[in-house]
This record gives C-alpha cells, sequence and structure tokens, in this order.
C-alpha cells in the first residue's frame, strides 16, 4: 500500500470510537496551573480547535495531549494499532515515542523545531517512512516528490537544506513530513503563526484542502479565530488554563455564551 | 626516482627512540640538567605537571619535564600514566582551605579585607623586561625579601566567613550524591551526564590550563558572560588526612601546595530562596593561578545548565562540550594518533573518490557528445 | 586464574613493579565484567572505568585494555594494524605484551589465540575459540550525525534510529551510492546500530555469524562493546542500493591473489603503481605456497621477509 494515500483510510475501530481521549488532564508547574481538568474526545476525521490568548494554557495542553508532557493529573487515551485505547503515559517511554513517530504528527510553529535543518527537504519528507521500516529508495522518493508536489514546493530543490527556503515553505516541507507517513491524528501549534498574512492565506488554504481530502484528524491550537474558522469543526475556548466554552465552530464565534468568549470574538470583529 | 614502501621498522623505532634520548641530552659539553635542578628552579612547570598529571609528587613531575624535554602535555602525560599504576590506600579526608598556612592571598572585591592581602610571590606587578643577568654566568644576586613585623594569623578567614554574616553567597552543597562519602572518580568511572559537581570539578582540575583559560575568556567577552569577580585566590600549604580503617579518626599523612579561587559573579535567585551571589571554584595542586581562576569561571558558567529540552547557547555552558573535550591527555592522543597509517581507510575512500570522478568524466562526455 | 599473576621472567629490566599484562587484577575484573555486558547485549555500548595507559589515546588504548584483561600465560598473540603485522604501532603494541606478560606472539592469523587489530580483520576466515580485539577511535555510529552523547544514548535506547537512514539516503541523493567506505554501521542482532570500528566494509561481512568473539575497545571514549559468535550483523543499505563490499580490478603483485583487500604502492615517478594484499601474513602464506603475483620479488617482499626474520631473533 503506498504510505501517501489520502483516501479513506481502514480503521480497525467502530466507527463511534474516539481516536483520543482526555479526562480530566491537569499539569501544574509549582504553585502554577498550566491546565486544568480538561476532557474531551476527538473521533476519527475530526478537527479540533483549541483558541485562548497566548498564557491561557492551550499550549500546554497540546503537549500533554500529543504525550510529549507528563500530565500532573488526568488520562490521554490514544487509540494506538497494536494495543487499542490506550493511556499514552502507562506506556514505556520506548513505545511511548514510537506510537509518536509512527502514529502520530506535530507540526511545530517554528519549522526549526521540526526539522532537521542540515538535511535536505527531500530527505525530511522520507524521514518517516525510514522510520516506519521502508528500506527501499526509489518508492521513498517518488512519494517525498508526490508530497512535495501536494504541498506546491518547486520540485527541483528536493535537495535543498530548509535553511534555504523561506519561512512559508519551510512550513509547507514541515506538514510534508507530519502527512508523508499517513498519520491518525496531527496535532499542530499556531501554523501559520510567524508568517507573513499572504503567505499564511495560501498556506492555510493548503492545510484545509490536505485536511478536508483525508480522514485525518487534526488538533490545532491557535489564537487566530480565521484560523480556527477556516479550520475547525469543533473549538474548545481556553482561559487561565481552563476550558470555558465548547462547541461546533460557527456556533462558538457567531453566537459565543462565556463572556470571554464573547470578548474574543469581539476583538476580532472590531480589526 | 622509485620509492620504497615504509612497512616494518622494528629497527627503525628503536633509532628513532635512541636519536630522541640524544636530542633530550642535547649538547653533551653543557651540563646534564638534573631532576632537583628542575624541581626547584622550573617549580611552576612543576606545579602544573602535578595539577593536570593529578599526582601530587614534586620529584616525579619533576623527573617527568626533564624526560620530555619541556614539553608539559608529555610530561603530563607520563605522570598519568605512571599514577594509573599506583595502589590505591584510599580516599583522604576533604582539606580543609580555611587552615591554610598562606603565603599569597588577595581578594578583588574588597579593598581590606579580614585577614588583609597578602601579595606573596607573583609575577603580578613585575615588568615583563627580559633580565639578562639571568642569561650571564653566575647566580642574579637575590635581594633581601624584607620580614614583616608580625607573623600572619594562623587561619585567615575565607570569602564565606566574610560574607557570612549577610548571608550574601550562595550556600554550596554536595550534590545529588551528598550521602556517599567517596566522590566521584573520573580515573575508575566513565563520565556521565548530566554531571554533578564533584565529576564537574575533577575533569576541570585536571582539565588542560589552555582549553579551561580560552573558555573563560570566551565569558568574558560575551559568550555566555557571568560578570566574575574575583572574591579571593589564596596559595598556601593545607594538612592531608587520612582515617585508616585500624583507628577510626583522621591522622595527617602530609602536606600539599594548592592554589584556591572563588569567583563571585552576578546574584541567582533559586526557587524561594532570597537573592544570593553565585559562586564558582577552583582548586589545583602547586601554585597555579592562572588555571584556578579559569576553572572558577567554566564552573560558575556551568550552572548555567539549560532548561530541559533546551539547548546550551555558549560553549562555556555546555557540560558535555566542556568536559569531553578539557581533557589534555585524551585531546592530545587522539588528536595526533592521525600520524599512525591510515592506509586501508584511505584506499577505501580513493575508490569511492575515483569512481565519482570516471562517472563525472562519463558525464561531461555525454555532454560534450550531446552539444 | 591465579589472584596475582606475577612478571614472567622475560619481563624487560626496571618493569619488575607491573603485574602480569600491566593491569592490576582488579581492574581486569572490572573490564571482564564490562566484556561480559556487551557479550549479554550484542552492539550495545558498556561505559568502563578506563584507565590511562602508557600509549597515547587513539593509539589503540581501548583494545590494549581488552587484551590485557584477557590475556594469559598460554595464549597465542596476533597484532595487526593496517592488516599487516610490520606496521610501527603493531610492532610497538606486540612488544608491549611480550615485555609486560612475556607471552608467545606470532604473525600467522591461524596460530593467534588473541588478534589485536586496527582497521582490518584478516583474510584467512577465524575460526572457533579465537578472540579479535578491535581498536576503536569513535565507538559511537551517530556520533557524526549527533554531536550530544546523551543524545545519541537515547537514539539508541528507543531504537531511534531515522536519522542514520537519512543519512544514507542523502548519501544516495548526492552521489549515487551510499559514501561510507570505513566504519559503514551495521545492525547487530536486529536492535542495536554499530560501528564496527574503521574496518573498510569490505570487512563487514566477516562480522556477520562469525564463529570468533569480537570485541570493541575505546579507550578515551570508555566504551567496550561486542559481537558475540554467530550473531546476525547486517550493513545497512537500501533494497534498490543494497550494501556491496569494494573488488579491485588489479590483483596483489606479490601473490597474485584476486580477493583480498588491496594496499596501493606507488612505485615511481611516472604514476606506475602496484596492488598487493593488505593482510601481510595472509600473502605471504600464499606466497609460501606458491602463488605468484606479476611482481613477485619485488623488495616490497624482502623486506617483510627480513622483518619476520628479525622477530624471530628478537623473540
Amino acid at each position: 500500500m503506498s504510505a501517501i494515500a489520502l483516501e479513506e483510510r481502514p480503521l480497525n475501530l467502530a466507527p463511534d470510537a474516539p481516536i483520543l481521549r482526555a479526562q480530566n488532564v491537569t499539569k501544574r508547574y509549582g504553585f502554577i496551573t498550566g491546565c486544568e481538568d480538561v476532557s474531551f474526545e476527538l473521533f476519527p476525521g475530526e478537527v479540533l480547535g483549541i483558541v485562548g490568548e497566548s498564557g491561557s494554557g492551550k499550549s500546554t495542553l497540546l503537549n500533554c495531549i500529543s504525550g510529549r508532557l507528563s500530565p500532573t493529573a488526568g488520562n490521554v487515551e490514544f487509540a494506538t494499532k497494536k494495543h487499542g485505547l490506550t493511556d499514552l503515559f502507562d506506556l514505556s517511554e520506548a513505545d511511548r515515542r514510537r506510537v509518536q513517530r509512527e502514529e502520530l504528527g506535530f507540526v511545530h510553529q517554528n519549522p526549526r523545531d521540526g526539522l532537521r535543518m542540515r538535511v535536505s527537504a527531500g530527505a525530511n519528507v522520507a524521514e518517516p517512512l525510514m522510520n516506519l521500516g521502508n528500506r527501499h529508495y526509489g518508492s521513498m522518493r517518488e512519494d517525498t516528490i508526490t508530497w512535495l508536489d501536494r504541498v506546491e514546493l518547486d520540485l527541483a530543490r528536493i535537495d535543498d537544506n530548509p535553511r534555504n527556503f523561506s519561512g512559508g515553505m519551510q512550513q509547507r516541507i514541515q506538514i510534508a513530513r507530519n502527512l508523508v507517513h499517513s498519520p491518525r491524528l496531527v496535532f499542530m501549534d499556531e501554523p501559520t503563526g510567524g508568517l507573513d498574512v499572504s503567505v499564511q492565506a495560501r498556506l492555510l488554504d493548503l492545510l484545509r484542502h490536505l485536511v478536508r481530502r483525508s480522514q485525518l484528524a487534526v488538533i490545532v491550537v491557535t489564537h487566530d479565530l480565521a484560523v480556527a474558522r477556516l479550520l475547525a469543526d469543533r473549538l474548545m475556548v481556553m482561559k487561565d488554563g481552563h476550558v470555558v466554552e465548547t462547541g461546533l465552530t460557527d456556533q462558538v464565534l457567531d453566537d459565543p455564551q462565556h463572556a470571554y468568549t464573547q470578548l474574543l470574538v469581539s476583538a476580532v470583529l472590531q480589526i | 626516482m622509485a620509492y620504497v614502501a615504509v612497512k616494518g621498522g622494528e629497527r627503525a623505532i628503536t633509532n628513532a627512540h635512541n636519536l630522541l634520548a640524544e636530542d633530550r641530552r642535547g649538547d653533551q659539553s653543557i651540563p646534564e640538567i638534573e631532576a632537583d635542578q628542575v624541581r626547584e628552579q622550573l617549580s611552576l612547570a612543576v606545579d602544573r605537571v602535578m595539577a593536570e598529571g593529578s599526582c601530587y609528587d614534586r620529584d616525579l613531575a619533576a623527573l617527568a619535564v626533564k624526560q620530555s624535554r619541556g614539553d608539559i602535555g608529555e610530561a603530563i602525560f607520563l605522570l598519568r600514566a605512571y599514577r594509573t599504576t599506583l595502589a590505591r590506600f584510599g580516599v583522604s579526608e576533604a582539606i580543609n582551605t580555611r587552615q591554610m598556612r598562606v603565603e599569597r592571598r588577595v581578594s578583588a572585591a574588597f579593598k581590606d579585607i579580614p585577614g588583609g592581602q597578602v601579595l606573596g610571590p607573583t609575577f603580578d606587578y613585575t615588568h615583563r623586561l627580559l633580565d639578562f643577568q639571568l642569561m650571564a654566568n653566575g647566580e642574579t644576586p637575590l635581594e633581601r625579601t624584607e620580614q614583616a613585623d608580625e607573623l600572619l594569623p594562623e587561619q585567615v578567614p575565607n570569602i564565606e566567613d566574610v560574607f557570612a554574616h549577610e548571608d550574601l553567597l550562595e550556600h554550596e552543597t554536595a550534590a545529588a550524591n551528598e550521602n556517599e562519602t567517596v566522590p566521584f572518580d573520573l580515573t575508575r568511572e566513565p563520565m556521565s551526564f548530566p554531571a554533578d559537581r564533584d565529576q564537574r570539578l575533577q575533569s576541570l582540575a585536571r582539565g588542560d590550563e589552555g582549553f579551561l583559560l580560552s573558555l573563560a575568556y570566551s565569558t568574558q567577552r560575551g559568550w555566555g558572560g557571568t560578570h566574575p569577580l574575583c572574591g579571593e585566590i589564596r596559595l598556601g600549604e593545607v594538612d592531608v588526612e587520612f582515617i585508616p580503617e585500624e583507628l577510626g579518626f583522621p591522622i595527617t599523612i602530609g602536606q600539599i601546595m594548592v592554589t584556591e579561587c572563588q569567583m563571585i559573579s552576578n546574584s541567582r535567585t533559586i526557587g524561594e530562596e532570597p537573592p544570593r551571589y553565585a559562586r564558582g571554584y577552583g582548586l589545583t595542586f602547586g601554585h597555579n593561578e592562572r588555571k584556578t581562576m579559569s576553572m572558577a569561571i567554566v564552573d560558575r558558567a556551568l550552572k548555567n545548565r539549560p532548561a530541559e529540552g533546551e539547548k546550551p547557547e555558549f560553549a562555556a555552558h555546555d557540560e558535555e562540550f566542556v568536559l569531553y573535550h578539557c581533557d589534555n591527555v585524551e585531546a592530545s592522543g587522539f588528536v595526533q594518533h592521525l600520524k599512525l597509517p591510515h592506509y586501508v581507510d584511505f584506499q577505501a575512500s580513493l575508490q569511492f573518490v575515483r569512481k565519482q570522478r570516471e562517472e563525472w568524466a562519463e558525464r561531461q562526455a555525454a555532454k560534450e557528445a550531446a552539444e | 586464574m591465579t589472584e596475582h599473576q606475577t612478571m614472567s621472567a622475560n619481563a624487560g629490566p626496571g618493569l619488575a613493579d607491573y603485574n602480569f599484562a600491566y593491569l592490576d587484577e582488579q581492574t581486569k575484573r572490572m573490564i571482564r565484567r564490562a566484556i561480559l555486558k556487551a557479550i549479554a547485549v550484542p552492539g550495545y555500548q558498556v561505559p568502563f572505568g578506563s584507565r590511562e595507559m602508557p600509549v597515547p589515546y587513539g593509539w589503540g588504548t581501548g583494545g590494549i585494555q581488552i587484551t590485557a584483561s584477557l590475556i594469559g600465560p598460554n595464549d597465542t598473540f596476533k597484532c595487526i594494524d593496517q592488516g599487516a603485522d610490520d606496521t610501527t604501532n603493531a610492532v610497538s603494541i606486540r612488544h608491549f605484551f611480550a615485555k609486560v606478560g612475556g607471552v608467545a606472539t606470532t604473525e600467522h592469523t591461524g596460530d593467534a589465540t588473541i588478534i589485536q587489530s586496527r582497521h582490518r580483520i584478516p583474510e584467512k576466515p577465524l575460526v572457533e575459540g579465537q578472540i579479535m580485539v578491535f581498536q576503536v577511535p569513535q565507538p559511537e555510529p551517530l556520533r557524526n550525525l549527533e554531536a550530544r552523547e546523551t543524545e545519541t544514548r537515547a537514539m539508541h535506547a528507543y531504537e531511534e534510529y531515522g536519522l542514520q537512514y537519512v543519512r544514507l539516503y542523502e548519501n544516495i541523493s548526492t552521489f549515487g551510492r551510499i559514501a561510507a567506505t570505513a566504519g559503514y554501521p551495521v545492525m547487530v542482532d536486529d536492535r542495536y546500530v554499530m560501528s564496527p570500528s574503521p574496518i573498510p566494509k569490505f570487512d563487514n561481512p566477516k562480522l556477520h555469524n562469525s564463529p570468533a568473539l569480537h570485541l570493541f575497545g575505546a579507550g578515551r571514549e570508555k566504551r567496550i562493546y561486542a559481537v558475540p559468535p554467530f550473531t546476525k550483523v547486517e550493513s545497512l543499505g537500501f533494497e534498490d542500493y543494497p550494501f556491496e563490499v569494494q573488488t579491485w580490478d588489479e590483483v596483489c603483485g606479490l601473490c597474485g591473489a584476486k580477493h583480498t583487500y588491496m594496499d596501493e604502492v606507488v612505485l615511481d615517478d611516472d604514476n606506475n603503481r602496484m596492488f598487493v594484499c593488505s593482510d601481510s601474513d595472509y600473502c605471504a602464506d600464499r606466497r609460501a605456497q606458491g602463488h605468484r603475483g606479476p611482481h613477485a620479488g619485488h623488495e616490497l617482499t624482502e623486506i617483510a621477509e627480513d622483518v619476520s626474520k628479525n622477530q624471530e631473533v628478537m623473540a
């Protein structure tokens, strides 16, 4: 099976079974609370937006639910291929890292954090395939070219180092690297932050297109409600480490119930 | 001309060693230097060899300097290779530099300091002019050193005592292995990271003076600066005590000369504690201020441990970089092993490059044919 | 094993205070424990308390410590560098053990119980009971890709070898082939990526399922690792760009061998050169059996024979 198939992938799960389940996730740093008592379920193919201003705890939450930061309390269960729904932090470090490399993706705000800057764009995209055990150069090269094409990069530059690309291009390489191995769930931390507005718009369009074409589940953290509106099916609004409002994206943005959400939305509308 | 491949060389090696011995001796019409002359008259070379050779024995260090023809790195290597064969009786008690019989002691922190500033034997404030009298035959007449009116106190308080009533200095605590009576021993165990303080200080104390000097200097030039201030530097003799199992109490087994430096640097607040000055510590065998000060600055710089998941920004903050590369015997051996033959690997690489060149030539030819 | 083996009568002058084979028995025991652990976990780099030796780091301190901890009075020791017994550093190490242990030394691969080597595995197939001891400058196969030990240890622990494959992938994109020619990384027992030390990749296949025990010692880096007898050792590669060994168009100028690793000898200023077996013992053996190459009788043969005669006199 080609690793880049975007068609619906068979999942060994009941269609209504969640791919990720967070229960009462709490993270404290000494006396400071990162996030507290967050619970939600995410289903295959669903895009969840986590919004809030900086310091609201959304990045802490993202790090916890992606298995990168151990929560002080609560559970994060992921539907692993091997064991089904399993608490990520019950796995051994080696198994957790294996699940992270093989079944998950993580798109960082700064592409430098998610790419090997001294390794060519092509090798960056091929690496997840090699992690899955692919040992055929030709087929990996083909998949890499397909993906670089899909994220609209100049194929002649496949062997250039990421540092020779613009910020927006680097982000496209990072996205290709995180989708090439057909993960089931991808986390995105402000994927369009730090980019020019026009570059942002094109990248968002691309992301939306890629996500809609696949059955990929996505959790995207953003402070930008426009990004949330374009990408997310559902929203979670965070303030001071707590979830203050959840619901369908249009519902939350068009008819916000919580005072804080109303403020966030009106702040955007004023611009 | 025809080449003869250089292989073998039993005789060549023996001959080379004979030639080395001849060169060491130099012109035989000039009297041979005695090890005790080295010990007495090249005493700072001897001190450095003892410090980096981590073996306190002035006679052996002097012999090493003589045998190595004054190559200090080679002398350190000789002493280390000897030290490793010595039987180990046990670990002494920690020396107490508060009870040092001070020969030199200066502080840059205060003009006047309890116990006083004692200049002692120092190159500081000398004019670096070659003294041709030393080259003329015979000895330079020595000017008498004036005796002070009163003796120095038996114990000179150290910088910790000076700051004690205000509690301004950070507390030095033993590392995680506080309860272990035997400190980490680099010569018996491989390094591991993160390094505890004992491993770090031992490694720096044995570390190459030049390497540590340059690292310390880099922090002063803004590559991870910690604004160091020489709280105190002291030189003198301390007692070495040992507790024999059969006695159960400490007995003095000898005296050693050491140089100690306490660097004070910009304050750090740790958790809920009040602000205090951070410290860096340096100690070497013998008289070696350049090394001791560098060590103290680098020790302080290494306290800037990056937050988990982050990488250090500057070389002097990078524990793994500093500790893995400061040993001059390791570094010198590995750099110089490049003199050993590498023709097997080179043959492999030659083949590779030749193949690349062949393919390049084919591509060129094809290109030219196409044009 | 006796607790305190003393110096043999052959020991040189001024060495009476040193223990048999230089290291004290406690140290040998510590090294043997590290070796046992290395054998139990093939390809894993075991940290050990490497001692300071009377030869410089990078000149074989790791190999010497392994040999010193294993060698006994009944052993026969062979030492090669670049495949030859008569290269300076090999001569020096062989003398060291003759001096501090009075052990028998040999140049014949078949007669040796312990073979210490820098950069080669002998051509003559090793047999059960023989121990190969490799001198290792850099035990970490991933070091050129990641400078930090803390990182590379984690990569081995979590079997995260993506970076290693990325390097091979980039080689192919850049050169059309995998560039490593010596110190070519291997996968041991399907678990650990390991550096075979800077042997030419020509020698890699000799490690796979070898009846001999292969021990690797890095003195400066303070690591010991092992390939136990009959262990799977796979040189890394891709299905469409598989691992392959070097071959020569030329034959050995002295013995006419076609299947050995060759040294290139420049003969004159007119770019005339001949190729000779890098394994000097193997080449001499073949010549003794009557094999002749196109340069048979070249002065290089005489030098080699001269040296071995010389050694018999000394031993």
